[in-house]
């Protein structure tokens, strides 16, 4: 599109980074992110069928500080996506574009993303008795 | 294409900073983009310092009086300088918005001036804007009848057929939002962007318009129209609070609802 040798103006390098475009991008992250990690819950299914001692050995995979950390994330990914998908689906049937109402329902999904996955956090925890 | 670099004739260099010609005490730095096709060397940013007491209020103010005081070979356009020509449409403070409509108190720190972002720049903050009139020009926008015009009158539209275009007449093509648009950003080659589709819009709801069936067809494309993924920059940006990712999106329901 450039003709002779006319630069290309700044873009993300000067465009101010806003809720807008802030949750879309994180949209495509999460979603790209679930989707990569969806062989783990595979994974994690096929153990299950494989038996106990497999089970186990998934369990303390998925127990290790490692394993923790990529679970937080992929709950939040989970929780996010599921949240901001509810939003897309309003918008979908022209509900919810206004500015002022797309930065509430921002927020709203900011809020619950978080609240979701520390609440699931605090349930499991909880679940397992507290026995870490 | 995904680009999130800028080529490397398009790199940004430390430019000159003019030194202050004025002594008060009420000053207001601007730092703006140069760029001048006759040098043969990379745009650069240029920060100058005005006298904020001997200045109009808006961007555009500050703009006419660098050039006019300081710096005679900054370009830019400018027509109308109350928001309804939309030739002064920049990237201010990190968002597009019109020049002249914009106050400089609004920006705290240093006035940071761009031209519309990802687009060729033809010098300093005017942007070829050929191609964003070329797709303007092909989704058609005037009305197209078959049925022949009333003798005795025009075609007449009722008060609430005429209201359908409230929101979307008021469009003045300053391409803000479109080039707000990630999405017209990486594939503006093949996706219309915000403005124009708001555009195509506002004839496929003039209830006088005869050619809605087509105006839709042309717009069941991968690109042309879903390349749009309601970031909504676009409105959030739009310098007229207009609202094209709504309308993206009325276009986008209607396609549904005509299988």
């Amino acid at each position: 599109m450039l003709t002779n040798n006319r630069p290309l103006s700044p873009h993300l390098q000067v465009y101010r980074p806003q809720l807008t475009s802030i949750l879309s991008i994180t949209h495509r992250g999460t979603g790209m992110f679930l989707a990569f990690s969806s062989p783990v819950l595979v994974y994690w299914l096929w153990a299950i069928a494989a038996g106990a001692d497999t089970y186990a050995s998934a369990q303390v995979l998925f127990g290790s500080s490692f394993g923790r950390v990529i679970l937080f994330f992929w709950s939040y990914s989970l929780f996010y996506h599921l949240c901001n998908g509810i939003r897309h689906l309003a918008w979908d049937a022209g509900i919810g574009l206004e500015i002022a109402t797309l930065y509430k329902s921002g927020w709203w999904v900011v809020a619950m993303s978080f609240g979701l996955t520390v609440a699931i956090w605090v349930v499991g925890y909880a679940a397992r008795g507290g026995s870490g | 294409m995904v680009e999130f670099t800028l080529p490397a004739n398009s790199k940004i260099k430390r430019g000159i900073t003019h030194p202050r010609s004025e002594r008060t005490n009420n000053t207001k730095s601007f730092k703006v983009y140069r760029w001048d096709p006759d040098s043969g060397e990379n745009p650069r940013t240029d920060l100058y310092e005005l006298d904020m007491d001997r200045c109009g209020p808006m961007v555009l103010d500050a703009l006419i009086k660098i050039k006019d005081e300081i710096d005679p070979s900054l370009t830019f356009r400018r027509s109308c300088r109350e928001g309804i020509c939309g030739s002064c449409a920049m990237n201010i403070d990190g968002t597009n918005t019109l020049a002249c409509t914009k106050p400089i108190e609004d920006v705290k720190s240093v006035v940071k001036i761009y031209p519309l972002p990802h687009m060729p720049v033809v010098k300093d903050l005017v942007p070829d804007m050929t191609h964003f009139y070329a797709q303007y020009a092909s989704i058609k926008p005037w009305l197209q009848t078959r049925t022949p015009a009333p003798p005795d009158r025009e075609r007449l539209q009722s008060k609430e057929e005429r209201a359908r275009l409230d929101g979307l007449y008021e469009c003045i093509l300053c391409a803000c939002c479109s080039t707000s648009c990630p999405s017209y950003w990486w594939n503006a080659d093949r996706y219309l962007g915000p403005a124009i589709l708001l555009q195509a819009y506002r004839w496929i709801v003039d209830s006088r318009d005869e050619a809605t069936g087509e105006r839709l067809d042309d717009l069941v494309d991968p690109f042309r129209l879903y390349r749009c993924h309601t970031i909504m920059n676009c409105s959030k940006t739009c310098p007229k609070s207009l609202n094209p990712g709504k309308a993206i999106a009325e276009i986008k329901k209607l396609i549904v609802a005509r299988r």
